[in-house]
């Protein structure tokens, strides 16, 4: 539905100097999934999202959409042809109009206004009382359902969505963010998402690109972006992690036998090592099993409880093994005490070895 | 790359083919530099030519400047300039600064009307605040000389009006509500907590004032002085009206008299002009410095915070009388005067005798005047006229100034805000020399205003604009964009209702200000072309005071309806002053 090929844009800073906000930026999206561009801030992912919204005019690359070209090196529809709906940050709900009027300005400004398909989209959003109500008295959940609304009343062929949930608080964004899900997997309209928040990009997506520095680290499935990270950004950014430095000892199958900071370890490579490379290894603190008994298995370690907070679900320790820290969760009834020896156990498929750079 | 720098604009929809777009941002760009560039270009060529006549072609020469700096007099022009200018703007600023504070940190009762205040100098116009002075304080006439007089029975003179001392003040009061207000922003925009963490770290009332409250409030300080010299500098009425029967001349007037000389010496008046402008723009300059550096010591933090008021106990009553005077002599007496005089056949003086005499002659005289329909008239058209086209050419102006990110747009800002350094006369002058030597058939007639109106008025509109499309997310236009919307239909649905309550204050403000305008018009107009300043100000040079009074009356109250009506629409659609 959407695919977006070398795609190069440029920022023209406040002092007139040129900052490449987005290099070699490459994806597709199939018709009817949620795909979502997830990064820090800077990273290049809403002026991703710009540049396919026309708003950016890129230097480089090609966008099509629904194979029509958008853009390329000698074609660029301006925004208001482009049949894009577009949520904003902001919402950008105009004050001086009413719940209606902001929605059915997309069908009078193409000359396609019919009140019911307002009304209709309205009621999709669960708007459907307030549309004579002035833009400004809605709440901000309201103002991002209208402007969702306004956004879907053309039937736009793709949906862009840039930080939706980021000016709700924190109860409401997480109940919006299923309605989201809901309404996405229910209308089957294909969208990008731009968000900085990983657990957001983790429920609503069918693929994730992780973005960093203006280029995509790594394109997948949320579980694959969460369980199989390619790089140290990626692992870092998206969830908590422990890093230990490793060198590769020998090959033994899918997993790598390898020796690291806290001892020998038996880990998961997704590209193949050689012996000798000196690699990263990542373990989520949720996958380190924690015990006052010692038990069997590859990846098991002794330490000492250096550091314990309890956040009522669970219980976030900090265990000194050899001369290294590592950050571990455990279910709260894990009651060992600072200064006492626990032994920690990790699944091979849980760690996985990342090359350097 | 290059392409990406000159093509980006705030949509970025900059297709290829013809736009309407573009049509009006070029028409309005053209309009603007045509409109602030080329008179000032006019000027300066002038001042280095002979006047062009049918006989003889105009000829280079340094002439007009050895004619106007060439003489003892232009150092005692100079001079008498930089008195009355700093004289004056020193007034405003210690009565204003002193207002400021008793309103804003003291509880000195009645402070309800200290915000009328402010809206003084745009009810009461220049001319007649100067002619209710003269009623009030020349040496013969003056009703504050004759109540004196009357009280120690002399026959001593005690205040005069004709001097420079009296230009000051006349000049220096009229102006004080401005400087009122901009200290009154001053002292609001510091953040208590500055001064109360001082306290708190131990310092003293006098080391807080010293090391805290005053580096702080200097640059508003400066930035105020400033504005008000560059104001007093251009002031054209009292000068006119106070100084030239006593010959004291100052630059304004100066250019005033050298136009209307038989023969006209425009050369020189250029000459002149080109130096008052030069002080202007340092002026100007310094100031615009002085504030965008003030962003720095600006310490808004958002919500208004009421600063913690000082008790004055018994000095209150000594504050309020201060007030109470103030009040009398910038509204009260000025207004009661020409009120008095309205009423009488002939000018006398209040007595007994005179009061039997009461009359509304002058009304009825003045509005079967032959020429007060027509000025009426053409005030109301060049009033209309002129705030309309202000608005929205600077409109489009200010969003591509805010809204877009083409290379130059800052050039366009300065251009645009260039005529603020025009003193009124200065602009009527270029104006007046760049129609006579092209012959478009505008010399003479009402168009000739309007253009002048439009350029002096521009800037005024420039500032209300830019300040409502600040306020505009940038997303609100980007939405209309990507729901199928042109630009022109986003510039017409979207961005002009938003910008409605600036543009709303601002177009009523270029109203008022272009219904008292009197130093531009005073070199553009023409037999049927006349304004009804201008005929206030006829009516003064025949004499007419009784008259002048009646119409000053009625353009006061009328200017004080539409002052009314502007706040009323102000609280309405939710304006804030800038």
């Amino acid at each position: 539905m959407l695919t977006v090929t070398g795609l190069c844009t440029d920022y023209v800073g406040e002092r007139g100097q040129v900052v490449r906000a987005a290099q070699e930026v490459a994806f597709e999206v199939p018709a009817g999934k949620l795909f979502t561009l997830l990064g820090p801030s800077g990273c290049g992912k809403t002026t991703t999202l710009r540049s396919i919204a026309g708003l950016e005019r890129p230097v480089a690359g090609e966008i099509r959409v629904g194979g029509d070209v958008v853009f390329s090196k000698n074609v660029f529809i301006p925004p208001n042809r482009r049949g894009l709906g577009m949520v904003f940050q902001s919402y950008a709900i105009w004050p001086h109009m009413t719940v209606f009027e902001n929605a059915a300005f997309p069908l009078r400004v193409s000359r396609k206004f019919s009140k019911e398909k307002v009304l209709r989209v309205l009621k999709t959003v669960a708007l459907e009382d307030f549309a004579d109500r002035e833009a400004t008295k809605l709440s901000g959940g309201q103002q991002q359902r209208l402007a969702l609304a306004r956004a879907l009343v053309m039937e736009p062929r793709l949906l862009l969505l840039d930080e939706p949930l980021s000016n709700l608080d924190a109860k409401l964004r997480e109940r919006m963010r299923f309605e989201l899900k809901r309404l996405q997997r229910e209308l089957g309209i294909t969208t990008v998402y731009v968000t900085h928040d990983q657990s957001e990009a983790l429920a609503l997506s069918h693929s994730i690109a992780v973005m960093n520095g203006g280029r995509i680290e790594q394109i997948g499935s949320p579980r694959e972006i969460y369980e199989r990270p390619r790089n140290q950004f990626v692992a870092d950014f998206v969830g908590s992690t422990n890093f230990l430095e490793a060198r590769v000892l020998s090959r033994e199958g899918d997993f790598y036998r390898v020796s690291s900071q806290i001892g020998g370890m038996k880990v998961l490579a997704t590209d193949p090592l050689a012996n000798d490379e000196i690699v990263t290894i990542s373990v989520r603190p949720e996958d380190i099993e924690l015990s006052e008994r010692k038990n069997d298995g590859p990846n098991v370690w002794e330490g000492t409880v250096y550091q314990k907070v309890f956040l009522g679900e669970s219980v976030d320790f900090v265990v000194t093994v050899g001369e290294h820290q590592l950050q571990c969760k455990a279910h709260p009834s894990l009651r060992t005490r600072v200064e006492e020896t626990i032994y920690l156990r990790a699944d091979p498929e849980k760690c996985v070895a990342l090359k350097r750079n | 790359m290059s392409t990406a720098t000159t093509t980006i604009t705030a949509d970025a929809g900059a297709a290829p083919r013809f736009d309407a777009k573009w049509l009006i941002i070029a028409v309005c760009v053209a309009l603007t530099l045509y409109l602030a560039v080329v008179p000032l270009g006019f000027l300066l060529w002038q001042s280095f030519f002979t006047p062009q006549s049918a006989a003889k072609a105009a000829v280079f020469t340094f002439d007009n400047y050895r004619q106007a700096y060439g003489s003892e007099e232009t150092w005692t022009l100079f001079l008498n300039s930089l008195q009355f200018a700093t004289g004056a703007s020193l007034v405003a600023f210690v009565i204003g600064t002193a207002l400021a504070w008793m309103n804003e940190r003291t509880n000195t009762p009645f402070k309800g009307l200290f915000f009328a205040l402010s809206v003084i100098p745009l009810i009461i116009p220049g001319i007649l605040f100067t002619v209710a002075w003269i009623l009030l304080g020349s040496p013969k006439i003056g009703l504050i000389n004759l109540v004196l007089q009357n009280l120690f029975d002399t026959e001593a003179v005690f205040v005069n009006v004709y001097s420079l001392w009296g230009m000051i003040w006349v000049d220096g009061l009229h102006y004080s509500p401005v400087a009122f207000l901009l200290m009154t922003a001053a002292f609001r925009a510091m953040d208590p907590a500055l001064e109360e963490s001082a306290v708190m770290s131990g310092a003293s009332v006098p080391q807080v004032a010293a090391r805290i409250t005053l580096p702080l409030v200097w640059p508003a300080v400066f930035a105020t002085i400033l504005i008000l010299f560059v104001r007093a500098i251009e002031s054209f009425e009292v000068p006119a009206l106070l100084g030239l029967p006593v010959g004291i001349q100052v630059f304004t007037s100066a250019i005033y008299q050298a136009v209307h000389r038989y023969p006209s010496q425009i050369g020189l008046a250029a000459a002149l002009a080109v130096t008052l402008l030069l002080i202007t723009s340092v002026g100007v300059y310094f100031q615009s410095r002085l504030s965008s550096q003030g962003s720095k010591y600006a310490t808004m933090t958002g919500k208004g915070f009421r600063p913690r008021t000082i008790d004055l106990g018994r000095w209150r009553y000594f504050t309020t009388a201060i007030f109470l005077l103030y009040f009398l002599a910038i509204v009260v007496l000025p207004f009661a005067v020409l009120l008095w005089s309205s009423l009488q056949k002939f000018y006398a003086v209040p007595s007994m005798e005179a009061l039997s005499r009461l009359t509304l002659d002058p009304y009825r005289t003045i509005l079967s005047y032959p020429n007060l329909a027509r000025s009426v008239w053409n005030s109301l058209l060049l009033a209309l006229g002129s705030a309309t086209l202000v608005m929205l050419v600077t409109s489009v102006i200010c969003w591509i100034v805010v809204k877009t990110r083409l290379p130059g747009r800052w050039l366009l800002d300065n251009i645009a805000s260039l005529p603020m350094v025009f003193p009124g006369l200065v602009l009527g002058l270029a104006i007046m020399i760049l129609y006579l030597y092209l012959p478009i058939g505008v010399y003479g007639t009402i168009w000739i205003m309007l253009i002048a109106y439009v350029t002096r008025f521009m800037p005024y509109g420039l500032r209300y604009n830019t300040t409502s499309m600040l306020q505009i997310h940038k997303e609100l236009e980007e939405s209309a964009a990507m729901s199928g919307a042109s630009w022109f239909t986003t510039f017409w649905r979207v961005i002009l209702p938003l910008l409605k309550p600036g543009l709303l204050a601002g177009w009523i403000y270029v109203v008022i200000v272009s219904i008292r305008e009197l130093s531009s018009s005073i070199l553009l107009y023409s037999p049927g072309s006349e304004v009804v300043s201008i005929l206030i100000w006829e009516l003064w040079e025949n004499g007419q005071y009784v008259e002048l009074s009646a119409l000053g009356v009625m353009l006061i109250l009328a200017l004080f309806v539409l002052v009314l009506a502007a706040q009323w629409l102000g609280r309405k659609f939710g304006i804030r002053e800038a």
